[in-house]
């Protein structure tokens, strides 16, 4: 009886979201003079021409590019600073424990906006100013947190009675840690660069002010593309659902630990 | 678990310490630093104290940018909520659809912040948009950039849009942790469908809301690319909300000194917002 | 208060794996006992191994399971597509299932509001029950905080207010149950069945919580139910030889052997055994294929074992001791004769020296490819 209602619920919703997508592909598929002539639910002209123009155009993939390399390496710097960190929240009590991880969680809540100027002053003086490498470390201000946090709540789930039985078996810490802790929480480590991309891949801000030239991120290309001739919609829309499909992919290879990240309600 | 004493973990905690703090610290002191100062040129400075800090508390503009803030953040929440909390609920609980359910689910939260706001910057036009067009078609006069209330109500859509599956996702995962037996204890105790929702899942979400509505709270109160994208902040400055406000201070305008105080201000009210949110809903469901 | 018949019900669960090995397992049938019948006002255990049929057997009792074959009648109505409600069962089960939010009060009243009691008689009835279960005193906690007995009381009192309950079902209750509270629990559920005279079913893979709750016990293995009586009789005479192995501590001794006109052999000994039992076990042995098997079943305590070669005018096997565990009341012995093992319970240790065995005839048991054989056919 309810089944049929919430089928009717769930469709519309999914609808809905997808609705606006499909619009994006819609138009990336167009030339401009289509899609200023008239509204076409499907391209007449269907064209590839503005995928190839991004393709081909190192003004813009250029920033596809640099995207990918500051995501990574805030992903595998995030997770290589947390893993340890984690670890000790899970296994030991010291000094200001307690203290630490509730300021290590405040930085979530900090407002990039705040963060504008310092930031630009900091790299510009340590010289690092429009590289990948600003970007990937300024992200880190929410993305080690939240890694910490994500990482900690799965490997309390590993007794430590495995840790103790490691070192009985006359394992060191170093050891221990990579082949035998490691493989445990393995989807905690999956789930946890999955968070880390997403927020770092979605991030404007910290991303545009933080580069000029050299590291530009797509999505600070994308908000430059007004020039004479007025906006060129089918590039930008073009742009737009190849700035959707790395997340797309991800998702689908992640789909069945998405509900158990969340299960740890630890976003 | 029990954990054992160690102050040694120090070490393990340190790089992340060292990269937060460089992250966070040294660019927090330097906004400090500037909140203090009137600044003239970089080797023109002198200390105003608080001067700033009531200059910015008493800036018309900034009052409303905040009330503006407050009722974006809490439709927001009203609307997300509920909406995330019926989906939930609606979601299938094991077959091959629910993989297909969480990766369209998903979908809207991957999207970069800009390209959400291009996507409306789009679909909200007469021209070239889908929804523009739809709406001018069934009659209704909709115009975002040019009308307050339609840009306000295209923000509102926008952000439900791109937001909801969060809750939606942390509700279904608490939702699937209810075991079978409490639905089946309630079928066999002639419970009706709404008993079954307060008594069983609602408490059961409780825990995971808390989460959700702090996330949500939070990431509306910093919304920066997506309104700026639809709307620029207008028309006029009908949805420009605190991040904008401060960006153009800060890097528009240049006045370090008032953006510096307004950054620690802002800062201060998520802070006391959150922490607000967060006592009240574990206290709530702590009650309960 | 009702009586419960099934008539041809069987059960197939559908496979929702996507696995490429569609093995004959998966559509294999997990419950299989054609008709049946519980009597109104009886107190049933269902005992058997993990995965033996119980739980679906009283999820199709219940309502909460729909059986793939066949059909149910409660007092002669046909329930099999009513729900739970519909048909007035309770239902406990393996872990106690409250509503954390509700006091202990709310919880016992919440089936009597839901049909729509009028207060005065739901404050009266639900004085009632937690008097009986001894809740009164915790009425108005909140019914998180209690204890895991405590829990289960409440789930079990939400069973017992509603005046018209038909029967109610345990699944295994006391899993999660200090060993020590067990005790208390299913004294107090023996005092409740006296008093109330419900049907109850209680589902138990634990013998000795089967053996002292129920009237009668039945005992299943592979979905199929394989001997119902008291626990008497299943003690005295397992109709099949898993019911011999599965109840007792530890389980009957089975030795194969060859059946003779009045007699079995294992190998060269020779152990004399009534005529026309084994005359029964022949001609069963006669309708058989060639790799029927037969063999004797015997309880560890009903062995005699001395350093006499004759015991009442009988002469003893010789059996040779392999190993003795030592418990608090008794001794278990194992010893071997012939090539085979066998067990035996006494209360002193056997004396030293060459040690022989006494079978009594009256206790031991034939069985044809594992099916007691009946003297009177």
């Amino acid at each position: 009886m309810y089944r049929k209602r919430k089928l009717i619920i769930l469709s519309l919703y999914l609808l809905a979201l997808l609705l606006p997508l499909y619009w994006l592909l819609n138009m990336s598929f167009k030339t401009n003079q289509e899609i200023l002539s008239g509204l076409t639910f499907f391209p007449s002209d269907f064209t590839l021409a503005n995928y190839k123009t991004i393709l081909t155009d190192s003004a813009w993939y250029s920033g596809y590019i640099n995207s990918f390399i500051y995501v990574a390496m805030n992903t595998v710097i995030s997770l290589t600073v947390a893993l340890p960190a984690a670890y000790a929240f899970s296994r030991y009590r010291f000094l200001g424990d307690k203290h630490l991880f509730f300021w290590l969680l405040t930085n979530r809540m900090a407002p990039p906006a705040v963060f504008l100027l310092p930031f630009v002053q900091l790299y510009s003086s340590v010289n690092l100013f429009d590289t990948h490498i600003a970007v990937a470390l300024a992200h880190c201000l929410f993305n080690v947190p939240l890694s910490v946090w994500i990482l900690e709540g799965f490997m309390s789930g590993v007794p430590k009675e495995i840790d103790e039985t490691a070192y009985v078996d006359g394992y060191r810490f170093p050891r221990f840690f990579v082949t035998v802790f490691i493989p445990m929480i393995k989807t905690g480590i999956g789930v946890t660069a999955f968070f880390c991309f997403m927020f770092s891949w979605v991030e404007l801000l910290l991303a545009r002010t933080l580069t000029t030239v050299n590291a530009k991120p797509i999505a600070a290309i994308m908000t430059r593309t007004v020039s004479a001739s007025g906006i060129d919609w089918g590039v930008l829309a073009a742009a737009g659902v190849l700035t959707i499909i790395p997340g797309a992919i991800v998702i689908w290879f992640v789909r069945k630990h998405i509900a158990r990240g969340f299960a740890l309600g630890r976003v | 678990m029990d954990k054992i004493k160690n102050n040694k973990a120090w070490f393990l905690v340190l790089p992340v310490v060292l990269l937060v703090a460089f992250s966070a610290i040294i660019p927090l002191m330097t906004v400090v630093n500037y909140s203090v100062q009137d600044i003239f040129g970089p080797d023109n400075k002198i200390f105003v104290g608080t001067e700033w800090f009531v200059f910015v508390l008493q800036d018309e503009r900034l009052h409303s940018a905040l009330a503006r803030q407050f009722i974006f953040s809490f439709s927001v929440l009203a609307i997300e909520v509920p909406l995330g909390i019926i989906i939930a609920m609606c979601m299938p609980k094991k077959g091959v659809w629910v993989s297909v359910c969480l990766v369209l689910l998903a979908l809207p939260l991957l999207v970069p912040f800009n390209v959400v706001g291009t996507i409306w910057q789009i679909f909200g036009r007469a021209d070239i948009g889908l929804g523009g067009w739809a709406l001018n078609a069934l009659g209704v006069d909709y115009n975002y950039a040019q009308n307050a209330g339609d840009a306000w109500l295209t923000v509102l859509v926008m952000d439900v849009w791109h937001w909801t599956s969060l809750i939606v996702l942390l509700c279904y995962a608490g939702l699937l942790s209810i075991p079978e037996v409490y639905y089946q204890a309630a079928r066999i105790d002639g419970a009706s469908a709404w008993a079954v929702f307060r008594y069983i899942q609602l408490p059961k979400l409780s825990s995971v809301l808390v989460i959700g509505v702090l996330l949500r709270f939070m990431d509306s109160f910093m919304i920066y690319a997506e309104p700026f994208v639809l709307t620029g902040g207008g028309p006029g400055n009908a949805t420009t909300f605190l991040s904008q406000y401060l960006t153009t201070m800060a890097v528009g305008q240049f006045d370090l000194g008032p953006a510096a105080a307004f950054s620690l201000i802002y800062f201060l009210i998520i802070l006391l917002f959150s922490w607000l949110f967060y006592t009240a809903i574990t206290h709530f469901s702590g009650s309960q | 208060m009702a009586e419960i018949l099934f008539k041809q019900v069987a059960h197939r669960y559908k496979s929702t794996s996507t696995s490429k090995t569609n093995t004959v397992a998966e559509q294999e049938l997990a419950l299989s006992v054609g008709d049946f019948c519980w009597q109104d006002g009886g107190a049933y255990a269902l005992l058997g191994p993990s995965g033996c049929g119980k739980s679906t057997l009283l999820n199709i009792t219940s309502g909460l399971l729909a059986p793939s074959q066949g059909e149910v009648f409660f007092d002669g109505v046909n329930v099999t597509n009513q729900s739970t409600a519909a048909r007035n069962i309770a239902q406990v089960f393996q872990f106690p299932v409250i509503y954390d939010t509700m006091t202990v009060r709310n919880n016992l009243a919440f089936p009597l509001r839901n049909r729509g009691m009028k207060e005065p008689e739901v404050s009266r009835r639900v004085g009632e029950i937690a008097e009986m279960l001894e809740l009164d005193a915790v009425l108005n906690k909140k019914a998180r905080g209690l204890s895991a007995d405590q829990k289960q009381l409440i789930s079990l009192g939400r069973g017992l207010v509603r005046k018209d309950v038909s029967a109610i079902l345990f699944d295994e209750p006391l899993t999660v149950i200090d060993p020590h509270q067990k005790f208390k629990l299913r004294r107090k559920l023996k005092e409740i069945h006296r008093h109330l005279k419900l049907t109850l079913i209680y589902v138990t893979h634990d013998q000795s919580e089967a053996l002292t709750f129920a009237d009668q016990v039945l005992v299943m293995n592979k979905g199929k139910i394989l001997q119902q009586g008291t626990p008497e009789q299943l003690f005295e005479n397992p109709a099949h030889s898993f019911v011999g192995h599965f109840i007792g501590s530890p389980g009957m001794n089975f030795l194969s052997c060859d059946l003779g006109n009045d007699a079995v052999r294992i190998a060269d000994t020779v152990i004399p055994m009534d005529a026309q039992l084994c005359h029964q076990g022949l001609l069963q042995l006669a309708t058989l294929d060639k790799n029927a098997t037969t063999s004797i079943g015997i309880r560890p305590e009903y062995l005699q074992m001395s350093g006499d070669p004759q015991l009442n005018g009988k002469a003893g096997i010789a059996v040779t001791l392999e190993s003795l565990e030592n418990y608090d009341a008794y001794q278990m012995a194992t010893v071997s004769f012939s090539g085979a093992t066998i067990r035996v319970k006494t209360r002193q240790p056997p004396e030293s020296g060459a040690l022989y065995l006494q079978i009594p005839e009256s206790k031991t048991r034939l069985y044809v490819n594992d099916i007691l054989v009946n003297a009177n056919g």
